[in-house]
């Protein structure tokens, strides 16, 4: 699993790689740089210099980066486009834009400070609005703390190409149009909405396999029927042949194993797709499985992020680099970050990526460097370690659900007090199940970790089976982890599906116990049979 | 490595505006049952800005598969204060931090109305979607207020910047070859006998190096033509095309409304209200169709005056009715300063359908005489919830008579506005201009 580079990457930095930490560096003061809250262009690129000095002296692994400059209203658009620079085409995307319009307007909410594109050359934009201080953290947050992330980690080195994705994006957009001219927008709409509706489940989670080449496969085959042949003893053929007996025949699923990239299926089989529909299908993939190591590795891409700004930051100051103006500004805003609300606060949303992250970055950092007893228990491969090592170890090769389970450590579960409720509708009471205790330890940081993973959180839907030889009907199966049900709005979404396939689609639920039941079924729309469709 | 700086602020800003146009287009039903809810809600007068808007939340949502509640889900949750292992409680009612899904849904409003704000002309569109103004036939070249200009091919003559490159070079490639073919002609025929003599004095075992009178008169004819043909100028004033453009008058199409308003004693407050809101829906469907758009407001009880649009709306008279006095005004005005010839004219008149007994059959004429054949339409709204009045008795008469020019309908409250205006304005099928 390992396999996307241990140990730092590439040397990008190469003149100050190897140099001591800064803090051991204290001839390192540096000029100060523009005060005040007014930005300008030139104290930009200031600070990004010196963030980016100490970024380089802390062996910060990025992509060269680009700032872009954008008003709230550029902002607003952005956020409808998922921050992307260029996207097709939707309603849906109006939709959000009219949405944070509307909230922004009113005052309902303030826009993201920024926004941090995985590509290379690295986007992150800043809002004209910003104060000085607060451009200033955007650079060091998303153009050195994300940007390093999304070059180190492994999903993301393993599942998204940066440098190829806003030619993809152009591509995307250009052949939608084209099919909006061709087909028309109806058209066009109707099967990005049922797209849309897969996307969640259009995600592959492994790598397939790659296609065998003809040579290989001859190969491969020829090699197993030499064993055969060398296997082969003429005394067998001595035997008595076994009366036939009844064997159970089981009918051939198609697929043979089960498919959880729906949208995958769909582009690959669905039997009446025109190629332009499938082209469509595979875009809005292609874009989904973009986006999916962002959704995996939330907690430890913003706590990173937040962790390095935090960090250079404070080097800069502790360097003479801004005044204490400058850091109260920007230590009120990284606190209203990082404010983890308890249960019981009216503001409690759940856990706040940012707060768990940035509190478990800055413990692996004390772990390194200030193990207690406790920690040398729990951490004995990471304490008294070179912590930087440590960091890229733990930034390149987990995501949220292996991090937490590898890194939080018994005193971070004190601080931020947790403890698990179970939540079981056959029963009437909630009920504690473990707390920051000894005894619970163990117990809260797995039901933590499982918290995170995907593929507990989403439901587990597979494509079971296609009746080749019959209706041509698509069985999905979902398979329920601990009796959650799947909710209202899968009818709707089970209707694109068919839309999508063309034929009847069954929604099947296997229990826990293994006895299957049959949820719903829908039918295929009629759609316009194509000429030459017999009479 | 000098970071890269963009400075995007000035780039275009509407870039969501492609995507907010199709949301607005699938969901127009919707969107137009709040726009006519609205209404009622809001004052006319301010109907000119954009509107907020709710659309069930319902009804746009975008599916995902996800988790419904139920079943088990243990969750971990931060700050306890009290609880220790194994602790039961009550479940907590609304199940907020319960079910604890850990994603606050990103639509912040959820499944509520999904509010927003469309802007002026959106507004307007949906507002008047499939409303048509009958008999634009008018359409009169009245007042030339801009020019527009065309394109209208190439000159001859022009400035710098207009010329047409590939029209210029085009021409000066024709001119070249038209020129130089009579040289080129001569020059081959020149060139054979060259070859041929050449041929000839070789064949003859001559030197063909050796100086030859023949010879050199053909060379030099050769290299003249050449110098001849090379003399063709490349590029010529003569060949300069310029794009050429002219400034076309552009017609503005003008209209004038022309608002009769009850104000007698049986008139009250609501009701002027509600033919206010009426004529401001009027003037604003008329400002869409027409560049230049005049209203004249006409008020009356047993006299007419002609006000101006705060007077109008707000003094009140008592005393009877007598609505012939207003068309009379109107006839007036319209002789006076709206030529039919140049001008679209429109009528509404609002009236609570109270009038002087014998008066009634008198209207009915004056429109139908005088009013009907200058104006494009004649809208007569009746504001009362009782019976129709004898005024619009006698209207009856003229609806069945000019079925395209004239229509009439009853409103009761101030929710019948809209949909009666729609009903006016409905886009009918192609029916004779």
């Amino acid at each position: 699993m390992s396999a996307a580079g241990q140990g730092p990457g590439a040397p990008f930095a190469a003149g100050t790689g190897l140099s001591a930490p800064p803090s051991a560096d204290p001839a390192a003061r540096i000029a100060a740089l523009p005060g005040g809250s007014e930005w300008t262009l030139e104290a930009i690129e200031q600070y990004d210099e010196a963030i980016g000095r100490i970024a380089a002296r802390y062996r910060l692994d990025c992509y060269p980066h680009l700032l872009e400059i954008i008003s709230s209203e550029q902002m607003m658009d952005a956020y409808a486009a998922i921050g992307m620079p260029v996207y097709y085409h939707h309603w849906s995307f109006g939709k959000h834009f009219l949405a944070t319009e509307n909230r922004y307007r009113r005052g309902q909410m303030g826009l993201a400070y920024e926004i941090v594109i995985n590509s290379n050359p690295c986007i992150a934009y800043l809002m004209e609005e910003n104060t000085l201080p607060m451009q200033a953290l955007v650079i060091a947050h998303a153009a050195y703390g994300h940007n390093s992330f999304f070059k180190g980690n492994h999903l993301f080195r393993q599942w998204t190409s940066a440098d190829a994705i806003v030619d993809y994006l152009v591509f995307a957009r250009h052949f939608i149009a084209q099919c909006e001219e061709q087909h028309g927008i109806a058209a066009v709409e109707r099967i990005i909405d049922a797209c849309h509706a897969l996307q969640t489940v259009g995600v592959d989670r492994y790598k397939r396999s790659s296609q065998l080449s003809l040579a290989k496969e001859t190969e491969r085959q020829q090699a197993r029927s030499d064993y055969l042949q060398s296997q082969v003893n003429a005394l067998w053929r001595t035997l008595p042949p076994l009366p036939e007996r009844e064997r159970p025949t089981q009918e051939k699923r198609f697929p043979p194993e089960p498919e959880e990239n729906l949208l995958y299926f769909v582009e690959k089989h669905a039997p009446l797709l025109e190629p332009w529909q499938r082209e469509v299908v595979r875009i809005v993939r292609k874009i989904g499985q973009y986006f999916y190591p962002q959704r995996q590795t939330q907690v430890m891409n913003e706590g990173w992020a937040t962790f390095w700004h935090y960090t250079l930051l404070n080097t800069l100051y502790d360097e003479g680099g801004v005044s204490d103006g400058f850091m109260l500004e920007f230590l009120q805003s990284h606190t209203n970050v990082v404010y983890q609300p308890p249960y019981n606060s009216p503001h409690y949303t759940g856990i706040n990526p940012y707060a768990l992250g940035f509190a478990m970055w800055r413990d692996i950092r004390r772990i390194c460097e200030t193990p207690d007893d406790e920690d040398r228990a729990w951490f004995p491969q990471i304490a008294d370690s070179d912590w930087r090592e440590t960091f890229d170890f733990a930034m390149q090769n987990f995501k949220d659900e292996s991090f937490i389970a590898q890194y939080l450590s018994p005193r971070l579960m004190r601080e931020f007090r947790f403890f698990s409720v179970l939540d079981d509708d056959s029963k009437a009471k909630l009920q504690i199940g473990s707390i920051h205790d000894e005894a619970g330890y163990q117990s809260v940081r797995q039901k933590l970790s499982e918290q995170y993973d995907l593929g507990r959180r989403d439901p587990n839907l597979q494509v079971w089976n296609v009746d080749l030889r019959g209706d041509r009907s698509l069985t999905l199966r979902h398979f329920a982890h601990r009796r959650r049900p799947l909710d209202a709005s899968s009818a709707n979404v089970l209707g694109h599906l068919a839309y999508l396939w063309g034929f009847v689609v069954r929604l099947e639920r296997q229990n826990a116990d293994g006895s299957v039941e049959l949820v719903m079924q829908k039918s295929h729309e009629k759609r316009a049979t194509p000429s030459g469709a017999a009479p | 490595m000098t970071v890269r700086i963009v400075d995007r602020r000035f780039d275009s800003k509407h870039k969501s505006s492609v995507n907010r146009a199709r949301f607005i287009r699938r969901f127009k039903g919707q969107i137009r049952k709040a726009v006519s809810d609205a209404i009622g809600k809001r004052g006319v007068r301010d109907l000119d800005n954009g509107e907020k808007v709710g659309i069930p939340g319902q009804d746009i949502a975008e599916p995902q598969f996800g988790h419904g509640r139920g079943g088990e889900w243990e969750t971990i949750n931060p700050g306890n204060d009290r609880f220790v292992r194994g602790d039961q409680i009550a479940r907590p009612q609304g199940g907020a931090s319960g079910s604890g899904r850990g994603q606050a849904s990103n639509e912040g409003e959820g499944l509520d109305e999904f509010v927003f704000t469309l802007s002026r002309d959106e507004f307007l569109d949906i507002f008047f979607d499939e409303l048509a103004l009958p008999h634009m036939v008018k359409r009169q070249l009245a007042r030339i207020e801009n020019f527009k200009r065309v394109r209208a091919g190439f000159t001859q003559s022009g400035v710098p910047t207009n010329i047409n490159l590939g029209r210029t070079m085009r021409g000066a490639a024709g001119r070249r070859i038209a020129i130089g073919a009579p040289y080129v002609v001569r020059l081959r025929l020149l060139e054979k006998a060259l070859r041929e003599w050449l041929q000839l004095s070789a064949n003859a075992g001559a030197d063909p190096d050796a100086p030859d009178p023949h010879k050199a008169q053909l060379q030099q004819d050769i290299a003249r033509l050449r110098a001849r043909i090379d003399a063709v100028p490349f590029i010529d004033t003569f060949d300069l095309r310029y794009n050429n453009r002219v400034r076309v008058p552009q017609p503005t199409t003008q209209a004038v409304m022309f608002c009769l308003l009850d104000v007698s004693g049986s008139m009250d407050e609501e009701r002027k209200s509600i033919a206010k809101r009426f004529f401001m829906l009027l003037y604003l469907f008329l400002n869409r169709n027409y560049e230049h758009t005049e209203i004249v407001f006409i008020r009356h009880h047993t006299v007419a005056v002609e006000v101006d649009e705060d007077n109008f709306f707000s003094s009140r008279e008592t005393g009877g009715t007598v609505v012939s006095s207003a068309l009379e005004l109107m006839r007036t005005v319209i002789a006076a300063r709206y030529s039919s010839s140049q001008w679209n004219i429109y009528g509404a008149q609002a009236s609570d359908g109270d009038n002087w007994n014998d008066d009634s059959p008198r209207c009915r004429e004056l429109l139908q005489d005088a009013l009907l054949p200058l104006t494009q339409y004649f809208a007569y709204i009746e504001i009362t919830e009782g019976p129709p009045q004898n005024l619009w008795r006698e209207y009856e008469k003229l609806q069945t008579r000019h079925p395209g020019h004239f229509a009439m309908q009853r409103i009761g409250s101030v929710r019948d506005i809209y949909p009666v205006f729609r009903e006016l304005f409905r886009k009918r099928g192609v029916q004779g201009a």
